[in-house]
Formats: structure tokens, sequence, C-alpha cells
């Protein structure tokens, strides 16, 4: 529990007043239609946002807008429909562009979402430069989706995947890490923010050490890039990826973010539309980025739809964001700990928004019944994450994962939901 | 008693219960009191893989009946197997295949039985109709 103490060290009441001047948590759940409903007869309280989050008025009608006024394929069309659609998903790239600062906008390539950005790099990145007896570093607690493309990878071109594994914090183990890594390593794929535990990983050492063995690094961002401000030059990553829904934004639209140098070098992923320039039936060239990677016609809708999220996002301010999180974190750590016979999993110094936990000797399924019958979301399982369970030896756990629009308010039912839980089944 | 008659009597029984509360500290103590399975029957060959809580069920035939214990790691998927236990064991082959499972819908845990609930109960069912189905062939 030593690494705790950071999380159980509550603000100071002055630091607390200063997070919320600069966030007003009232004023945000206003824009969220769904937060003021009931569930069970009880409010919701909504604390399933590592799988998604809820959408805020200015997505829900943009996508009704979209649809009243815009609708039409992007990219091909000369017609006036066609021309306003374009435009109005290209400014989504170029929006993404500073939001994560890119050096070029046509490094960000829309994809359906993270694990399709991830499947992409894996692909084709693969079939250009992982030869047989390569080396790949994943880590133990990645998602299933950061896993098996690399799995499959390792299958088919005949290299090696290695395991940085974490410690009972649930941290990952840099000496390990450093260890595994060589002039054979063509590529490690790691979380940014662990879904399942919460752990922030230290990604800006995590990418500096590959690179001085020459392997470029993928960051799953898909827990992070809602909580924490990216900048993928000053942290050099070499691919990004995340999704849209879990930032606000619309379901089925997702980020890879590439350098340039990389996605040059790479064959395209799938084929057919928009990603040519011209076809023969003696020769096909490619179309140029980011086109190259973006075949056949794409979720218009929610790329489009996505900028409002950005921009809603962007106006709040991603630091504001994480403080007044962060305050929430504390906040229901330290109340949680008060359970008799709970457990928390996934200790780490570094954490975001993410609590996974166990009330002794009962399983994780049986809490998340009771919890939802209260109007509480939460998750119960292994979260896509069986291997990191199976390292914790453990089914699963009960995750709360915190979205800027949580209270503390919301933090005191899930305790006393918790509590009576815990009367009930133990 | 037949299949349906057990039925109705639990839904009588749901009847008197209040609130979701007393219906689940119902089920959690009717999975805490049934030793439900042998623990020689809680391998991996009798288990049905809900995505999060496991449920084992084993069948045997006596004298024209089959009888199942079950078993399962989760105490409220406990107690929603023993309901399952009491309404279709010890009865023939035929009566379990062509049963129609009203019940469950009846005493307010309809949800359970959705496949999105994951906890191996829908999975459990089917099985369980397997086990006569393929009993009744054989006969």
């Amino acid at each position: 529990m030593q690494n705790l103490t950071k999380l159980l060290v509550p603000l100071y009441p002055m630091e607390r007043t200063a997070v919320l001047e600069r966030f007003d948590v009232d004023r945000v759940r206003k824009d969220f239609p769904i937060l003021t409903r009931t569930v069970n007869g009880k409010p919701l309280v909504y604390l399933d946002n590592g799988a998604t989050t809820q959408k805020p008025r200015q997505v829900i009608d943009a996508i009704v807008n979209y649809y009243t006024q815009l609708n039409s394929n992007v990219h091909r069309g000369v017609h006036h429909l066609s021309q306003l659609a374009t435009d109005a998903f290209e400014v989504t790239r170029r929006k993404l562009q500073p939001f994560i600062n890119a050096t070029h906008e046509h490094e960000i390539i829309l994809t359906k979402g993270t694990t399709e950005s991830i499947n992409l790099v894996a692909s084709c990145y693969g079939k250009a430069f992982v030869n047989t007896g390569d080396e790949l570093i994943i880590s133990a607690m990645e998602h299933h989706s950061n896993i098996v493309p690399w799995q499959i990878l390792c299958e088919e071109r005949g290299a090696i995947l290695h395991v940085v594994p974490v410690n009972d914090a649930g941290e990952l183990d840099m000496e390990t890490y450093r260890s595994l890594l060589n002039e054979r390593t063509k590529m490690v794929a790691m979380t940014y923010v662990s879904n399942a535990l919460g752990t922030i990983n230290p990604v800006k050492e995590i990418v500096a050490l590959a690179h001085a063995v020459g392997a470029p690094v993928l960051l799953d961002a898909a827990q992070a890039i809602q909580h924490i401000a990216i900048d993928v030059q000053a942290l050099d990553v070499d691919f990004l990826a995340f999704s849209g829904h879990k930032m606000y934004g619309p379901t089925g639209v997702g980020v890879l973010y590439g350098k340039e140098k990389w996605l040059n070098a790479m064959p395209p992923y799938q084929s057919g539309g928009e990603m040519i320039k011209e076809v023969t039936f003696a020769k096909t060239t490619y179309n140029e980025l980011p086109f190259k990677f973006e075949a056949g016609t794409p979720n218009i809708e929610a790329g489009i739809c996505l900028t409002h999220a950005l921009d809603y996002i962007t106006e709040l301010g991603l630091d504001n964001i994480a403080s007044y999180e962060y305050d929430l974190l504390k906040y229901a750590t330290s109340q949680l700990l008060e359970i008799p016979g709970l457990r928390l999993v996934g200790t780490a110094k570094e954490k975001s928004s993410v609590i996974s936990f166990l009330l002794d000797g009962v399983h994780p399924y049986d809490v998340g019944v009771i919890l939802d019958k209260l109007g509480i979301a939460v998750r119960t399982g292994h979260h896509c994450t069986q291997p990191l369970m199976d390292r914790f030896n453990i089914p699963g756990t009960v995750r709360a994962s915190i979205a800027m629009y949580n209270t503390r308010e919301e933090m005191d039912i899930l305790v006393a939901a918790v509590r009576r839980a815990a009367t009930m089944l133990l | 008693m037949t299949i349906n008659e057990i039925q109705d009597e639990l839904i009588d029984d749901f009847a008197f219960f209040e609130d979701w509360m007393a219906k689940y500290e119902y089920l959690i103590q009717l999975g805490k009191e049934l030793p439900l399975i042998e623990d020689s029957y809680k391998k991996d060959e009798y288990l049905i893989k809900g995505c999060q809580s496991k449920v084992w069920l084993h069948a045997d035939y006596q004298n024209g009946k089959v009888i199942f214990t079950a078993d399962s790691d989760a105490i409220i998927t406990k107690g929603l197997v023993g309901l399952m236990i009491k309404v279709l064991s010890e009865h023939t082959p035929e009566e379990i295949a062509s049963s129609e499972l009203y019940f469950i819908d009846q005493i307010g845990l309809k949800e359970h039985l959705s496949p999105t609930r994951a906890n191996g109960l829908l999975s459990m069912v089917k099985q369980m109709k397997l086990y006569a189905v393929a009993l009744t062939v054989k006969n």
C-alpha cells in the first residue's frame, strides 16, 4: 500500500478551491443530457467512463445537424453538400493536429477506433519492418487490443513477443524493460494509462529507452487522451492510438497518429476507394498521406462531430480537467479504503481516473449487480486484460472509472452503495 | 410437481418480496445455503464459460429422470442457478426439453437471462436443455 500515500493525502482546502474555480462541474453537467436520467428508479451515477464516455449537447446537436444539413460523401463529389461535408470532416483532422501537437496534419489518420489504429500499425509496419527473429515488446497491463495484433504479427513473421511484467502495485518493471531492449527490438507497444488499474506509465522514459536501441514506440492512449494533455513531439512517440467515444465524442471514429517517416515507409492497410492515386489493371499507385490509410467511405458523421468534442475539451482545458479528476480520484480512493474488506487492485504512485477494487471473498460480478440496482454504472470483470488479472490471481475487479462530469456527491453514493453490497454479500 | 407447477409456486413465493433488496437477499441466501455440486465435478469439462462468473453443471440420469447439480463462483449467479435446478431437476428428458421457462421473467429477474449479462446463466439453461434433448434422442 505504500505507493498509495500520494492518493490518500487530500488536497489542501485552498488548493481544492483553486481547482474548482478553474473547473465548474455544475456547468459541465448541464451539457450532458443523459446525466439527468434515472436507472432502476435512482439517479444515474455513471462510473463506466473507461468503457465509454457520455456526450455533451454540443456533440449530440452536431450529429443531428450533420444528418439534417450536411449528409453527403466526402472527398469525392464536386457538388455543394459533398464540399461542405468534406470541409467539416477535414476540420477534425486540422484540429487534431494541435490537440496532440503533431508536426503535420497528414500524420493524423482517422480510423474506427483505437483497436483499428493498433491493428493498422501491427499489419502495415509489420509487413515493412518485422522479420524472422525480430523482437517486439509489450507490457503485462495491456488491453487485449494491444496484445493480440502483435501476437498475430509475431506468428506470421516468426518474431518474438516479450512482455514487461508489472509489480504488485501495478507499475511497470522498468529494469526488465531495459534488459529486454536490444538491436533486434522492432517495436515497443505500451499503454499510456492502464484501463484496468489506472497506472500512468512513464512514457517519456519508455520512448527514450526504445529510441536508444532504434526501436519505435506505439502508445495506446485510449485511457489517456481524455485525462492528460498529450504532446507527441515532446514525447517523441512514433505512433499514438485513441478513440473518439472515450473522449466525449461519437462512437466509430478513432485516431492513429504516426510520424511521417514511418507512415510513408509503410504499405497501405486496406485497399479500395480513396486510398488510390491511379488504378489500371497493370498497376495501382497509392494516394498520399493520410488518404493512403483511409480506404473506403469513413464514418463521416463521427469524423465530423468529433470536432465538437475536441472543442469542448479544449475550451475547458485538459489541465483543469486533470486536476479536477485527480481530486475526485483522491477523495473516492480514501473513502473506499474505509470500507472493511475492500482491497484496491492497482496502487501505483501515478494514477489516473480508475479505481479497481474487490471485496474480500466476493465475486466482482455480485458487487456489480447490486450497484446496478442502486443506479450506479461500473464495470466488472477482466476489463479485456485477462493476462493482468491472472498476474494478480483474481477473476476480475469492480472498476469505477471517473470522468470530468462526476462529482464528490457521486463518490459518496458509490461508497454508500459498496457498503450496502458488502453488508448483503459478506 | 410438474415443471410448470414449480414455476408457479416460485412466482407466488417471489410475490411476497417487497422490493429488489429482499429478492436479492433471498437469492444470496439460496446461493450460500445450497451445496450444489461435488468438488469432483468442478472441473473444466463441466464448466460453462460466461464472460465473468463461472458456472459448473453436471447432469445424472437416474430412473428415467435427469438430476442436475451445479455451482457458480458468484453468489447471485449461484442463487439463480439454484432456482433453475429447483425447476428443471428430477424431471424426464422429454419434460425438460419441451419446458418453457416463464418464471424468471415473472419474478422480475429477466435481466439475468440477457446474453449481455455475461453470467453464464443463459448458456446453462441451453446446456440443460441440450442434455435433455440428447437423452430424449438416445431413448
